[in-house]
C-alpha cells in the first residue's frame, strides 16, 4: 500500500505537510531535515527540486531554489541522499518540482529511481493533466508513484471532479490565486471555496496550502481540509541563525503545538 | 508536411500549454474565445482600422538599390521600423489590447526585453486607457534606458525583474508570477510566440499581416506574391513568424531565421537557442531551449537585449527541427557591422536585433534573380547607446 494512502487511513484530520528545498540551506541537510521534520510530528514531507525557473514559487522559495542549484544540488544529488532513507524515515515523501530537470532526467528513470528510494508521489505544477494521462501514467503506475494534482478558488467544478478522478493519494487545494508565500494568512472569502470544495464530496482527501504560516492559519485550514501544508514559513524558520534541528522541531511544535 | 497548429498547440513535437493549475482557466478562457472573437466582422474592423490609421500600415516594401548591389541580388526592406513606436511589435499588442477588451480586462501586464514589446504594450494601454504594468530585466532597463521612460511617459509602471539574470527570461518569469496572483481581472500581453498555447499562434496571426503585405506588395511590384528567400532575426520569434506566416506552406520561399550568437557560439556566451538548445520546457511550451545537462535554464548573452532569450517560439523549433527554415547565427560583431553598412548603404539605423538579419547577408549565396525579402524589424533609435558604446563606426 501506498504509504499516502496509509496515512490516510489512519490520520483524517490535521495531516501536516511540510515542504523544503533540497540543497537549502546546505547540500547535504536533506536527510537531516527529513528526519527532524519527522521527529517534530510532520505527518509527510515535500521535497522541493530547484529549478532556475520556478514560476508558481514567490520570493521565498525562489531563492532557496537559487541557493540550492549553486550548492550543487540536483537530481542526481538528491537520490543518492535518499539512498537508505527508509531505513530511517517513515512517513510519506513527496517530491516537488517543475518538469523540465525531470524531462532531462528521464521520466521513465525518474520514475524507477523515486520507487527505488522509497519516495510515494511527485508533484509537477506545470505539467499538464493531458500530458500526465497520455504520457507519464503508464511510467507512474508501474513504480507505484502517485501524481497530486493541484485546484485553485478558480478552478471549475467539471475541473475538480476531473482531477479527483485521475487523482491518487491526496488533492492539492490551493487557498487562493497565488504563488508561494505570496501571502501570510488565509482570508475569509477562501470560505466560499473551502465550502464548496467540502460539498462535492471528494474521493481524495485533500491538502491546504499557500499562505499556511503559523498555528492559527493552520487551524483554520484543518477545518476545511484534511490538513495543511506549510512551504515558505518552514524555509523561512529555517534560514533564521541557530541549530537546524532545534529550529525545525520549534517551527513544528508553533504550528501544531 | 504542412507548417500549422493542432488542438493542442503543437507544431509537430513541440508546443502545449505546460503552466500551473493557476493559470489553467486564463489560458482556457483564452483559447474559448480568441478565435472567435478574433474572427468577428466588428473586431476584424477595429484591427484593421488601428493598423492603418495608428500604426501606419502598410509599412512600404523597399528596393534597397545599393545593398543588393553589394550582395548581388534583389533585396527589398520590409520597412516594419516604420510601424508607430519602432518596431513590429505594435502589430500584437493592437490585436492582444482589442482582446483583451472584448475579454472585459481591466489591467494589463506584459514583459519585455528591448523594451519594444513594452512601448508598444504602454502604447496601445494609453490608446484605450487601460492599466498597464510591464515587467523589465534589470540588466535590460538600464542597456535600453529611452523605452524605460517612454513607458514611463505613456503612463505604464515598469517593475523591475531582479531575478536570475535580470533579463528577458526573468521578466517573462515575474510577469507570469502576476497573472497567478490576478487571475480575473488582467490579461498577460505576451510579447512574441511564445508562452503557452494559444499565445504563440495567437500572436503570430496578429503579426501574420507582415507576409500578407509582403505578397501583395510584391505582385504589385514584381508581378509574382513569393520572393527566393524571406530572412528574419529571432528572439522569440515574432517577427520572424508574421514574416514567414503567409510562406510557411510555399515550399519554392526559402524561409531563413537568424539567431545571436552573442560572442561566438562556442564562448558560453551566446542566445543561438537552436545551435546550444534541446529540448525542454520553458515558459509554458515545450521548444528548444539552451539548458545544462540537469534542465536548468541556461542564462543567454547577446547584445541584443530583444534576442536575449534562451528558447524559441514553439514554431520554430519545428521549422528547425523539419529543416523548412535555415538557421544562421550572427556575433554581435557582425551584427554591429552589419548595421553601420544598412545605415550607410540605404540611411536607415536599424535595431540592433534587425541587425543581425542583414549580418546574416554574408553567409549566403544568391543569383542575381533571386528576390530577397529581409524583415527590417525596428528602427535603431532605442539602441544609440548600444552603437556609441560599440563605437566602430
Ligand atoms: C526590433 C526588434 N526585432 C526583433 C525582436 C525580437 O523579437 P521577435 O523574435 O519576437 O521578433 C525585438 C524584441 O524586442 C525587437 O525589438
Amino acid at each position: 500500500m501506498n504509504r499516502i494512502d496509509k496515512l490516510f487511513q489512519d490520520k483524517k484530520e490535521r495531516v501536516l505537510n511540510v515542504y523544503f528545498t533540497a540543497g537549502y540551506p546546505q547540500l547535504n541537510d536533506t536527510t537531516t531535515i527529513l528526519e527532524a521534520l519527522e521527529t517534530s510530528g510532520a505527518d509527510l514531507i515535500e521535497i522541493g527540486i530547484p529549478y532556475s525557473d520556478p514560476i508558481a514559487d514567490g520570493p521565498t522559495i525562489q531563492e532557496s531554489n537559487g541557493v540550492a542549484l549553486e550548492n550543487g544540488m540536483t537530481l542526481k544529488v538528491l537520490f543518492n541522499q535518499l539512498k537508505g532513507i527508509r531505513d530511517k524515515v517513515s512517513v510519506p515523501i513527496v517530491l516537488m518540482g517543475y518538469v523540465n530537470p525531470i524531462v532531462q532526467f528521464g521520466v521513465e528513470n525518474f520514475c524507477a529511481k523515486c520507487e527505488e528510494v522509497g519516495v510515494d508521489a511527485v508533484i509537477l505544477p506545470d505539467l499538464p493533466m493531458f500530458e500526465y494521462l497520455e504520457i507519464y501514467k503508464p511510467m507512474f503506475e508501474k513504480h507505484g508513484l502517485y501524481n497530486i494534482f493541484l485546484i485553485t478558488p478558480q478552478t471549475s467544478e467539471a475541473r475538480i471532479r476531473q482531477i479527483d478522478e485521475n487523482s491518487n493519494g491526496f488533492i492539492y487545494m490551493v487557498s487562493s490565486a497565488s504563488t508561494t508565500g505570496a501571502k501570510t494568512s488565509i482570508s475569509l472569502d477562501q470560505s466560499d471555496y473551502f465550502a464548496r470544495v467540502k460539498n462535492m464530496n471528494l474521493k481524495n482527501p485533500t491538502l491546504i496550502g499557500f499562505g499556511i504560516s503559523n498555528a492559527e492559519t493552520f487551524d483554520k485550514a484543518c477545518e476545511n481540509a484534511n490538513g495543511a501544508i506549510i512551504g515558505s514559513a518552514f524555509i523561512k524558520a529555517i534560514s533564521e541563525e541557530g541549530n537546524l534541528e532545534e529550529k525545525i522541531s520549534g517551527f513544528v511544535r508553533s504550528v501544531i503545538g | 508536411m504542412k507548417i500549422q497548429v493542432d488542438e493542442r498547440g503543437y507544431y509537430g513535437n513541440f508546443g502545449g500549454a505546460f503552466i500551473p493549475e493557476m493559470l489553467y482557466p486564463n489560458i482556457e478562457e483564452l483559447r474559448e474565445n480568441y478565435e472567435q472573437i478574433v474572427q468577428a466582422p466588428d473586431f476584424q474592423k477595429q484591427f484593421n482600422h488601428l493598423l492603418r490609421d495608428f500604426v501606419g500600415r502598410p509599412t512600404p516594401l523597399y528596393l534597397a538599390e545599393r545593398l543588393s548591389e553589394k550582395y548581388g541580388a534583389e533585396i527589398y526592406l520590409k520597412r516594419e521600423d516604420l510601424c508607430h513606436t519602432g518596431a513590429h511589435k505594435v502589430n500584437n499588442t493592437v490585436g492582444q489590447i482589442l482582446l483583451a477588451q472584448k475579454l472585459g480586462k481591466q489591467k494589463v501586464i506584459a514583459e519585455t526585453g528591448a523594451g519594444q514589446h513594452g512601448v508598444a504594450t504602454a502604447t496601445v494601454c494609453a490608446l484605450m486607457g487601460i492599466e498597464c504594468i510591464v515587467y523589465m530585466g534589470e540588466v535590460d532597463m538600464a542597456r535600453q534606458k529611452p523605452n524605460v521612460e517612454r513607458m514611463r511617459i505613456l503612463g505604464a509602471e515598469v517593475r523591475p525583474a531582479t531575478s536570475g539574470s535580470k533579463t528577458l527570461k526573468d521578466a517573462t518569469n515575474e510577469a507570469m508570477r502576476h497573472w497567478i496572483n490576478n487571475p480575473t481581472d488582467t490579461h498577460y500581453i505576451i510579447g512574441s510566440v511564445v508562452g503557452p498555447h494559444p499565445y504563440p499562434e495567437m500572436v503570430a496571426r496578429f503579426q501574420s499581416v507582415i507576409s500578407k503585405e509582403i505578397k501583395a506588395q510584391l505582385l504589385e511590384k514584381k508581378g509574382k506574391e513569393n520572393p527566393d528567400y524571406v530572412i528574419a532575426c529571432v528572439g522569440g520569434g515574432s517577427n520572424a513568424a508574421g514574416a514567414f506566416y503567409h510562406y510557411y506552406n510555399e515550399e519554392d520561399v526559402q524561409l531563413v531565421a537568424v539567431e545571436a550568437a552573442g560572442l561566438g557560439n562556442h564562448t558560453g556566451e551566446s542566445a543561438a537557442t537552436t545551435v546550444l538548445g534541446k529540448p525542454g520546457i520553458l515558459h509554458g511550451s515545450k521548444t528548444l531551449l539552451m539548458q545544462t545537462e540537469d534542465g536548468q535554464v541556461v542564462e543567454p548573452y547577446s547584445i541584443s537585449a530583444g534576442l536575449d532569450y534562451p528558447g524559441i517560439g514553439p514554431v520554430h523549433a519545428h521549422l528547425f527541427e523539419t529543416g523548412r527554415a535555415k538557421f544562421y547565427s550572427v556575433t554581435d560583431e557582425e551584427a554591429m557591422k552589419a548595421g553601420v553598412l544598412l545605415s550607410r548603404t540605404e540611411g536607415i539605423i536599424p535595431a540592433v536585433e534587425s541587425a543581425h538579419a542583414f549580418a546574416a547577408l554574408n553567409q549566403m549565396t544568391f543569383n542575381s534573380s533571386d528576390v530577397v525579402v529581409i524583415n527590417l524589424s525596428g528602427r535603431g533609435d532605442k539602441d544609440l547607446e548600444t552603437y556609441i558604446k560599440w563605437g566602430k563606426y
